[in-house]
């Protein structure tokens, strides 16, 4: 009798030192990996906020990035933003996001100025990237917001303001409410009465043809 | 010529120049198997059918004559120290579409899953997005950082990353504008470019909340961003709860390290998640109060409605599922006995029913899923099927296990209208013509 006690009591002990050992596995530290210096931090954490979080001191004025802007962004994104071949428009299309064919652009689409400089800042020149310095990337980021008139020719946008711009279509996104389509049992036989088809691929002709597709003919 | 059914009549001699020519491997593949395979012999479906779909191969080779192969010595071992699919299957590769983008370096190709049985995708056929090019970075100078609203900001060595307990599970990665051609109408004609943007690897990695542990997340922090240290800095904005759940700080891929293209030595796994999210070549973890809203959760991956407002933050990619065998790019080689196969999957969990239809969607039946069946995972799908050579319309719906019916588009298009880009799961029709060719189509 006393055996089995003992013996269940081992179990017991052995059981709650694996649920302390489980425990302790959650939130354990490893004290793996060095604490990043705050240079080192300095130089990685480039990222820019809306509300202005993370900008640097500097400044600039689209009169300043014209000439940064035809020199560095121009040849894909064209003298006024029009965009070359399939580069990015970045003027106008305001009032287009109701339209058949949106023109998304900086002026028409983005929401918020914080996302232009920190874009240009960590992403442009395409192909040379991180090149431009503190005060170009405010006087790009000026003459962007110029060409899709939101700033004047010689404002000066800087730490202080950038985050104060409004642009047109702040307000244009929101978070999506519960679920799009409700769960349901979908039918199983008989569902439909007629069948038509509206269009055929191969008719658009747009498929690349080294992709295996069999010609119908 | 020498007939091949009577043995043991080759001098030694011979054997061994056989065998010598065997291992240099200057045996050309059959020209008419290799068309064929490649898929322009395809263009004879229709000439096809009379044999029943049997090949023409070289009748040396056939019965009742024995193949050189079954006579002299193959290849040895280190031939190949890493080895690659065998030359018969070289049509299986990525594809990209050249009209859309201006550039390679921030461009797609696409997985060819009609080439997939099973859930698995190889290595080297997972699809590409790069939006500044593939960083090939040596993993000794590789560093990750976390910083932020953390109690001790850290950097973390590649070695570092190893040294942590691992995690292991399979998860599928969808480009969130997978099938974003195909909104107004049927486009591109094959299932490589309509449904290609998504992969399903095995991933083994660190649980993004050890490491965000590790430094300690203050309680004012809300938000992570993950960022890339490719030239494009890829940077996106993830609620901590959802970093602290499921996603992983991955290193390998099908028990192999990342590929480079795949962000080698370093991604960021976020499951069920649109794939933008899944930062490559990560370099950086910065905890936070709010979001960001960079350019990838505001320009790009927010879904336009017709009212000119946009959702944000639509992360999620719901159940969606494609029958990828017919398809375009895989003819009905004769009638009879066929099988349709396909893929499955959810960002919401596993796969509860793959229903397929063979008359445009008015009449159902149930499809086998093929173990195993995981959660934000792809799965696999195969349904017996005979074909009398008649027009078919080919459809696959997935239901996932909370309930959730994959739409059809005149549905989705009701919800969004035609220019939301991304986010289209709506079942996809794939038209059987009589001489077998397969086409995509839009249905009314």
């Amino acid at each position: 009798m006393s055996v089995s006690v003992k013996r269940s009591l081992a179990a017991a002990a052995v059981f709650l030192l694996a649920g302390s050992a489980a425990l302790a596995e959650e939130g354990k530290i490893f004290g793996l990996g060095t604490v990043a210096t705050p240079e080192q931090i300095a130089a990685w954490d480039i990222d820019i906020r809306p509300d202005g979080q993370g900008l640097p001191n500097g400044g600039g004025s689209a009169e300043a990035g014209e000439e940064i802007y035809e020199f560095q962004c121009a040849f894909c994104h064209g003298d006024f933003g029009e965009g070359i071949g399939r580069y990015p428009v970045l003027m106008g299309g305001f009032d287009s996001l109701t339209a058949e064919r949106p023109e998304k652009t900086v002026g028409s689409y983005w929401p918020y100025a914080s996302t232009v400089w920190d874009y240009i800042y960590r992403a442009m020149p395409f192909g040379n990237a991180q090149s431009l310095s503190v005060d170009e990337t405010y006087a790009v980021t000026a003459y962007v917001l110029y060409l899709n008139d939101i700033v004047e020719y010689d404002q000066v946008v800087d730490q202080s303001n950038l985050a104060d711009i409004e642009m047109p279509n702040a307000g244009g996104f929101f978070v999506m409410e519960g679920t799009e389509f409700e769960p349901y049992e979908p039918c199983m036989s008989n569902c439909r009465e007629t069948v038509e088809i509206l269009g055929k691929a191969r008719v658009l002709d747009v498929t690349p043809d080294d992709g295996g597709q069999a010609p119908i003919e | 010529m020498t007939d091949k059914t009577k043995r043991g009549q080759l001098s030694a001699q011979t054997r061994t120049i056989a065998a010598q020519t065997s291992a240099s491997g200057s045996r050309p593949p059959s020209p008419d198997r290799r068309r064929f395979l490649t898929g322009t012999a395809a263009a004879g479906a229709a000439g096809l059918l009379g044999s029943g779909g049997a090949l023409a191969g070289n009748p040396d080779n056939l019965p009742p004559n024995v193949p050189d192969w079954s006579r002299y010595l193959g290849v040895g071992v280190d031939a190949n120290p890493y080895g690659m699919p065998v030359e018969f299957e070289s049509h299986v590769v990525r594809r990209n579409v050249e009209w859309l983008t201006a550039t390679t370096e921030s461009s797609v190709n696409f997985t060819p899953i009609h080439e997939m049985d099973g859930f698995v995708t190889p290595n080297g056929l997972c699809f590409e997005r790069h939006h500044g090019g593939m960083a090939v970075i040596a993993p000794e100078d590789y560093r990750l950082m976390i910083n932020g609203l953390v109690d001790r900001p850290l950097i973390f060595t590649y070695q570092d990353l190893l040294r942590f307990p691992p995690e292991s599970r399979f998860h599928f990665l969808e480009c969130a504008a997978n099938s974003g051609m195909e909104w107004r109408g049927a486009q591109l004609n094959g299932v490589q470019y309509t449904h290609g943007m998504i992969h399903c690897v095995y991933y083994t990695g660190v649980p993004l909340k050890t490491l965000l542990n590790e430094a300690g997340i203050k309680t004012s922090g809300k938000w992570i961003l993950a960022e890339g240290a490719d030239s494009s800095g890829m940077s996106r904005s993830i609620p901590l709860e959802k970093a602290l759940d499921d996603c992983l700080v991955a290193y390998s891929q099908n028990g192999e390290r990342l590929r480079a293209e795949q962000g080698y030595p370093v991604r960021l796994v976020v499951p069920g998640w649109e794939g933008n999210m899944w930062v490559k070549w990560l370099r950086r973890i910065e905890v936070g109060d709010k979001a960001w809203y960079h350019r990838e959760e505001t320009s790009k991956y927010t879904d336009l409605l017709p009212d000119g407002t946009a959702r944000k933050f639509t992360w999620a990619m719901d159940a969606k599922s494609v029958i990828t065998s017919p398809s375009p790019e895989k003819p009905v080689l004769g009638e009879g006995p066929q099988v349709i196969k396909g893929l499955a999957w959810s960002g919401h969990g596993k796969i509860k029913r793959v229903d397929v239809s063979t008359d445009g969607g008015i009449n159902w039946q149930t499809a086998k899923l093929h173990a195993p069946v995981l959660s934000k995972s792809l799965t696999y799908f195969t349904l017996p099927w005979s074909w009398n050579g008649e027009e078919v319309l080919l459809q696959s719906r997935a239901i996932d296990e909370t309930g959730y019916v994959q739409p059809e588009m005149a549905a989705l298009q009701e919800a969004r209208g035609v220019n939301s880009i991304y986010h289209n799961n709506s079942v996809q029709t794939w038209l059987v013509n009589a001489n077998g060719a397969v086409d995509n189509v839009r249905l009314g």
